[in-house]
Parts: C-alpha cells; sequence; structure tokens
C-alpha cells in the first residue's frame, strides 16, 4: 500500500541515521556493497546447507523453503527495550491470570469485562480444563507478542500468540550467522545476548514440572514429525536444550506417567513441550483420528502427573475478538493501564461495527477471529474490487467470525538489495519465557520484514523475511 | 537414546551404504559393457539381480539395456534402493535422528542429497555417467569422514556402524552369491574369458580389483577370490571384517547398557561360522547354500536388534 504519510523509518531519518542506527550507518557506508551481495549468497547457501528450512503447506511435500535472511540489522536502544519489555511482561503476566480465571471462577466474566459468549462459542476453550490448575497456575509458558511500531513512541501489540508461537530458532540461527559473516560489528557495537534462550527454556520447563517430580525433571519436546512446517525448529529447540525430540508413537502411558520408548525401555517425562496442537494431544480425549498425540495423555495430565507446555486450552486468548479485550483484560487482573496498546480493532459481530467494516473494507485489515499465519485475511488497501466483493459476501455470511483494523502505517527498516539499501515494512516478535519462577523476555527476538515493497504482509508463508534483531547495551 | 533415534540412524547408514554399492555395482557392469560389449546384456541382468531389483525391473522394461538399466540403478522412483530413493530415505532419518548428529555429519547428509537431487534430475548421458559415480562415491566419502572425526564414540556411533555393517554384510554376500557358479573350483574353466569377465566383475563391485592384486600378487584363481572376499580380515567389504565390526560394535553396546541380548547371541553364531574357517570347507558345504544361509542370518540379526533396541513400538 502507499499511506499518504510516509512511514516511521526506524534507521533513516532526513536529518541522517537514528541514534541507534549511527554506528552501524558509519560501518555500512564504508563497505563494498559487492563483497556484501556475496555475503548474503554465503548466508543464503549457508542457511539450505544446514537445513533451516520450512516446509509450505498446499504445496508439494518435498519443497522446502528458505524464510530469506536480510543482512540489515533491526537496532532497538535498552531504553527503547524497557518499555517493551515492561509492556510484553505485563501482558503475559495477565493472559495467564485470564486463563486460570475463566478455566476456574470466571471472575472476569461475571464482572461482564469480557462477554461470557466469547468464550462459550469459542472453539479454542477446553471444557477439561475447567477447575484444573496448571503447576504454579502458568497456561502459556512460551509467548511470542508479535509488536508493530508506527512512530518513535508508538508500539502495538498486533497479536499475543500464547498458543504455539514459533520462530524463536530464526532469532538464534539469525544472530549466529550475523556473528560469523560480520564478526567486526560485535567488536564495536555492544549488542545484548540472545544466545542463553535454549539455557532459559530449559530451566524454564524444568521448573514448571509437576510439585511431585523427583530429581531433575525429564524434559522432552513432541513433533509432530519431520513433514511439520516447523520441524527444523522443533529439533533445533531439542538439540540446543539437549533433551529429546519425540513423536506420539515414542509415547505411551506407564504407570500412570507419560513415558518415552528409549533403547533401555521407558523413561518418565515429567514436562513435555509439545508443538502439537490441542485437537492431535491425545485421540481418547480430542480428535480420535489424531496420530500426533498419546492415548491418555490429558488423564495423566489431569492427575498431575506430567506438565504439557503450554496447557490445552491456551489458545481461547488468541483469540482475535478476544484480544479486542486485552487492555481491559490487562486493567481487569493487574489494575494497572496496558503498558503497550492494542491496535483498534472492530468487532464485526457487533452490528454497527460491521456496518463500518463494509463501508470502509477498502481500507481496513479484516481477520478471522481464529486465524493465524496470514490466511483468510483480506488487506483492503491492496485487494482488487472483486477480491473486496466476494469477502463482504464471506463477512455478511458470518460477522462474529471477523474483526478489522484500520492499516497501520508499519515501520520501515532497510534490506540490501541490488540498488542499495531500500526501506520495507517490519514486525517483531519477542519470546517470553514463563514459569511460576517468573518471566524472562529474550532481549530483541524475531524481526520479520516483507520484502515486497510496500507490502505490509510479512508471513513467512506469505513470502516474508527475517532481519536480526539487536538490542543495544546501555 | 530414544529407541526410534537408534531406528532412525541404523536406517541412515544401511541406505547410505546401499547408494554406494548400488553406485559400485553401476561402475562395474559400465566398465564390462565397455570393454566386452557381448557380455554387455547379461552383465546388466545380473547387476540387476545383485542389487534386489529384477522383479520391479522386469515389471517396467524386457531388455536389459545399457541406459536402461543405469536409469534405473540411479534414478528410478519405482526402485526402492536406486540411489535417488535411497538417499532421500537417508536425509529423511537424518532429519529424524538431527539431535544425534553432529553439525558436520547431518551437513554432509544434506548436502549428499542436495547434490543427487540436482544431479540426477534428469537421466545421465553416458558420457557424464562416470562424473555422476565419482560424485557419488566422494559424497559417501565425505559422510563417512564427517562420522569418523566428529561423533562420539557411543552407543550413537555403534548404531550407525551396525546399519552400515549389516548392509556390507547382506551386499557382499549377494555380490558373491550371484556369481557363486564362476568362483567353484572347476579346473576346466580356469583362467578362461568367461572366468576373467566374471572375476573382474566381482571384484569391481567391492572396490576390491587392486587389493586384491596385491594381495594374491597377479595370481587370479576362484578360490583366492573367495576366499579373499569371504574370509581375508584385513578387506573392508569381506564377509569377515564385517561380521567382525557387527560384533564389536554390539559389544560396545553390551558394555554400554550392561546388558547382552538375543543379538548377541545371533552375532557370535554367524561370525563363528566366518572366523577361522578354511575356504575349501566352506566349498564342500556348498558355496550357495553357504551365502544363502548368510544373507538369511544376516537379515535376522538386523530384525533382532530392531526388536532388542526398540525401534518401534
Amino acid at each position: 500500500m502507499t499511506s499518504a504519510k510516509q512511514p516511521f523509518d526506524e534507521m533513516l531519518t532526513p536529518d541522517g541515521a537514528r541514534g541507534p542506527y549511527r554506528g552501524y550507518e558509519r560501518w555500512f557506508a564504508q563497505q563494498d556493497t559487492t563483497r556484501l551481495a556475496r555475503k548474503s549468497d554465503e548466508a543464503e547457501a549457508f542457511f539450505r546447507r544446514t537445513g533451516i528450512t520450512f516446509n509450505v503447506y498446499g504445496q508439494d511435500a518435498a519443497e522446502e523453503r528458505l524464510i530469506p535472511f536480510d543482512l540489515v540489522p533491526r537496532i532497538l536502544s535498552s531504553r527503547e527495550w524497557t518499555k517493551l519489555h515492561k509492556g510484553i511482561e505485563q501482558r503475559v503476566r495477565s493472559i495467564n491470570a485470564f486463563l486460570y480465571d475463566i478455566y476456574n471462577r470466571q471472575e472476569i466474566l461475571r464482572a461482564r469485562v469480557v462477554p461470557r459468549d466469547l468464550i462459550a462459542n469459542n472453539d479454542a476453550f477446553l471444557p477439561q480444563m475447567i477447575d484444573f490448575c496448571p503447576p504454579g497456575g502458568v497456561y502459556t509458558h512460551i509467548v511470542g507478542t508479535d509488536i508493530v511500531r508506527t512512530g518513535e513512541d508508538e508500539f502495538f501489540v498486533l497479536e499475543d500468540n500464547a498458543r504455539t508461537p514459533s520462530g524463536v530458532s530464526y532469532m538464534l540461527e539469525n544472530r549466529e550467522t550475523m556473528l560469523q559473516m560480520f564478526p567486526e560489528l560485535f567488536s564495536k557495537t555492544r549488542v545484548q545476548r540472545v544466545s542463553d534462550y535454549p539455557k532459559s527454556l530449559r530451566r524454564s520447563l524444568e521448573a514448571s514440572a509437576p510439585p511431585g517430580c523427583e530429581g531433575r525433571p525429564c524434559v522432552a519436546v513432541l513433533t509432530p514429525g519431520i513433514h511439520n512446517s516447523a520441524y527444523y525448529e522443533h529439533s533445533f529447540l531439542a538439540d540446543q536444550m539437549g533433551v529429546e525430540l519425540v513423536e506420539g508413537h515414542d509415547l505411551r502411558v506407564v504407570d500412570g506417567h507419560i513415558a518415552m520408548r528409549t533403547t533401555r525401555g521407558y523413561k518418565v517425562i515429567d514436562v513435555l513441550y509439545r508443538r502439537v496442537d490441542d485437537d492431535f494431544l491425545d485421540p481418547l480425549t480430542f480428535n480420535p483420528v489424531s496420530m500426533l498425540g498419546v492415548p491418555g495423555i490429558m488423564d495423566v495430565y489431569r492427575a498431575g502427573n506430567i506438565t504439557i507446555t503450554n496447557a490445552p486450552g491456551t489458545g481461547v486468548s488468541d483469540d482475535k475478538a478476544i484480544y479486542s479485550y486485552m487492555p481491559d483484560i490487562v486493567q481487569f487482573y493487574t489494575g494497572e493501564k496496558a503498558i503497550l496498546k492494542n491496535v483498534e480493532t472492530h468487532r464485526c459481530s457487533d452490528p454497527q461495527s460491521l456496518k463500518y467494516v463494509l463501508d470502509n473494507l477498502a481500507d481496513l485489515v479484516v481477520k478471522e477471529v481464529h486465524g493465524s499465519g496470514g490466511y483468510g485475511m483480506l488487506v483492503g488497501p491492496t485487494a482488487s474490487k472483486a477480491e473486496i466483493a466476494a469477502f463482504a459476501e464471506k463477512l455478511k455470511k458470518r460477522p462474529g467470525n471477523y474483526i478489522a483494523q484500520p492499516t497501520l502505517s508499519l515501520s520501515t527498516v532497510p534490506i540490501f538489495t541490488d540498488a542499495g539499501l531500500s526501506p520495507r515494512h517490519v514486525d517483531l516478535r519477542p519470546f517470553a519465557l514463563v514459569s511460576p519462577n517468573g518471566v524472562e523476555i529474550t532481549p530483541g527476538g524475531l524481526t520479520r520484514v516483507a520484502l515486497t515493497e510496500g507490502s505490509l504482509v510479512v508471513n513467512s508463508s506469505q513470502g516474508g523475511g527475517t532481519k536480526d534483531t539487536w538490542v543495544l547495551e546501555d | 537414546m530414544l529407541g526410534k533415534t537408534a531406528g532412525g540412524l541404523y536406517w541412515m547408514f544401511r541406505f547410505l551404504e546401499r547408494a554406494e554399492n548400488t553406485a559400485r555395482l553401476i561402475e562395474a557392469g559400465f566398465r564390462i559393457a565397455l570393454t566386452r560389449s557381448t557380455d554387455a546384456q547379461s552383465e546388466w541382468k545380473s547387476v540387476i539381480v545383485t542389487s534386489a531389483a529384477q522383479m520391479a525391473y522386469e515389471a517396467k522394461h524386457d531388455s536389459y539395456d545399457s541406459a536402461q538399466v543405469t536409469d534405473f540403478l540411479l534414478r528410478a522412483p519405482d526402485n526402492p534402493s536406486s540411489v535417488l530413493t535411497v538417499t532421500k530415505l537417508a536425509r529423511d532419518n537424518a532429519r529424524l535422528v538431527r539431535t544425534a548428529l553432529t553439525t558436520e555429519v547431518w551437513s554432509a547428509v544434506n548436502e549428499t542429497w542436495m547434490l543427487f537431487h540436482e544431479l540426477l534430475k534428469e537421466p545421465v548421458p553416458e558420457t557424464d555417467l562416470p562424473e555422476v559415480l565419482t560424485a557419488i562415491r566422494q559424497q559417501s566419502a565425505l559422510v563417512r569422514g564427517a562420522l569418523h572425526g566428529t561423533m562420539l564414540r557411543n552407543d550413537i556411533y555403534d548404531f550407525c556402524r551396525l546399519g552400515t555393517f549389516i548392509e556390507r554384510t547382506d551386499n557382499t554376500a549377494r555380490i558373491i552369491d550371484v556369481k557363486y557358479h564362476s568362483l567353484l573350483p572347476s579346473p576346466s574353466h580356469v583362467g578362461s574369458r568367461i572366468d576373467n569377465v566374471q572375476w573382474e566383475t566381482i571384484l569391481r563391485s567391492v572396490s576390491a580389483h587392486r587389493s586384491f592384486r596385491w594381495v594374491a600378487e597377479g595370481e587370479f584363481a576362484a578360490a583366492s577370490i573367495a576366499s579373499f572376499l569371504i574370509l581375508d580380515g584385513r578387506m573392508p567389504r569381506s564377509l569377515s571384517f564385517c561380521t567382525g565390526q557387527i560384533v564389536e560394535n554390539l559389544g560396545h553396546l553390551a558394555d554400554d547398557y550392561g546388558d547382552r541380548t538375543d543379538a548377541h547371541k545371533m552375532a557370535d553364531t554367524l561370525r563363528a561360522r566366518i572366523k577361522g574357517r578354511d575356504i575349501s570347507a566352506i566349498f564342500d558345504e556348498g558355496l550357495h547354500e553357504f551365502l544363502s544361509s548368510i544373507q538369511r542370518d544376516t537379515n535376522a540379526l538386523g530384525a533382532q536388534i530392531e526388536q532388542d533396541y526398540r525401534f518401534i513400538g
């Protein structure tokens, strides 16, 4: 889209580079661009050889794609990060409090802060979780909050991703790649480390073990298998943590516990970091034809003999209609105003809003309330008349299935192209770890970038790329 | 270690070994076809028989034409042992067990797959065949080098090696078995043109034509070739060497896990049928019968290893 107002560029202003980028800009000006172009090709070859790929749904199963990597880092000052950090921490604490509440006393529904039917009609709400409290009251242990920026101090949360956020492996590999390609940059500029993430993740998962667990908890990562789009990340995380990567058929219930089949017999697992959706987790409780899960795991879970992260039923809070209430949710559980703003959201279930949305489709972004990954959405400003008309029909049929947001003028960061630096829209997904011991957020996160000039869609499934994200030390 | 992981490692290395063996068979067949064109059809046929693909091949083709056979062995998706098929399987298994592999081993396997995928996109013209076969051999060396140079000598390594040597035992036994008649001591045939062709193919199929010359000091005789391939513990593709490695790697597992299983007993029995034997005693037993039973016992041992170490639930 072309917005009337020039989007905010995080690196370059008419008066030169913004503060956090000054050192980088000086370095960049001295570089030979052919050398940089070669480095960029090398990075791609490295990613391919290492197999840092993802499978794209709906394409040939053998097709493995790279997420393009751009070598210009996205840089945040420590002051900018401190604010984001506080805002995210407040938000993930609130989401955990919210999840505990709706599966227990439902105070927030009684207080009519959130309408009851948003829970009742929510497919992600699991009755099996009612009156159950996971260890430490933590439901979402790993959160990837999507944040967008429109100006110097204008940060908004776009999505909370409390269910199964992915992308953290790219955050780590992007930094590794940058360290290898441009070591000299890191000796000049003090960038906060991200490489402790796997260690923190393991510690955080261990801290979430069931109270009855004796000795050091045994952690494992559950993957749907090598054909899953995020398989690379699953194996990467297991490897980096030094824990087993298991599939459903490696597991079974043994004496009331979940155990994995090893070369020497069955071994009990205390914490299962699952990257399998709720629906496939337990064929006895949920989807009966699922081959990806473990029959009986929900019973073991409810008996307190294993911790499943993130907890089943966490997806309720990823619903985009719930999202629209997030400022109220934060206020309700913390008594504080939300530090991070929401994007203005029109709930199409409301007739007034629906009318407004239908009248202004060409200017809005419309999303399915349960959707993710950039599928099934309408980006008004770039859609054709026919696409808008077709979407309007869908909207009228099931208004409750949609929310609409204004098209924000997302900030840009330059990418490296054959013609030099060129601005592209970005977002940011920092990763937060939550355990009964507290919240830990890795400085930075994953910056996704829309590689097509003017495009606002950064999703990797839709051709977006990534950047290394730096948070500078003070 | 997960049982599934042990299975993934074992099969990954069986498939890698199979890719290499298939390439070597093609190389031997190709050479014969070039130098003795009248024998080409029957040589290609025995190559197909050796790679246990006769049924699949004859379902598709009615003659043993050089281009058809090489394409079938290199690329055919319906040939479960084609280089491309088994490389894909090896790489899928490598992805499955990635957390058990060093970066070097994983990258070598992944690179191998990427390269073969590219090299074998189209049928390989005869002019490019030597180059492609060389590339396949080099990639095998790369993976093997990464394995030896970077992996811990623990149970992970043992399962990799077991896969390699179970596959190789079976392969060498099959190569000899397909041509066992040419190795039987029959004075009237010795030194005939036919036998020379057969012997050369056999030796080339196990990359041993050169080493055999040194060992036998230029003396080509059926019994010494059979003895070399079956009993010579110095030769890395002989049955003696391979079964010795199987016993050794299973031994490491027993030390590691503090537990001997049925597989250990079976491996010891298999080894005893080879170690310290005399080639004439094997001829008395019947070479073909001997080789068939070795193949049978090797496959049974493979299945027992899968069961003892819980590869599948």
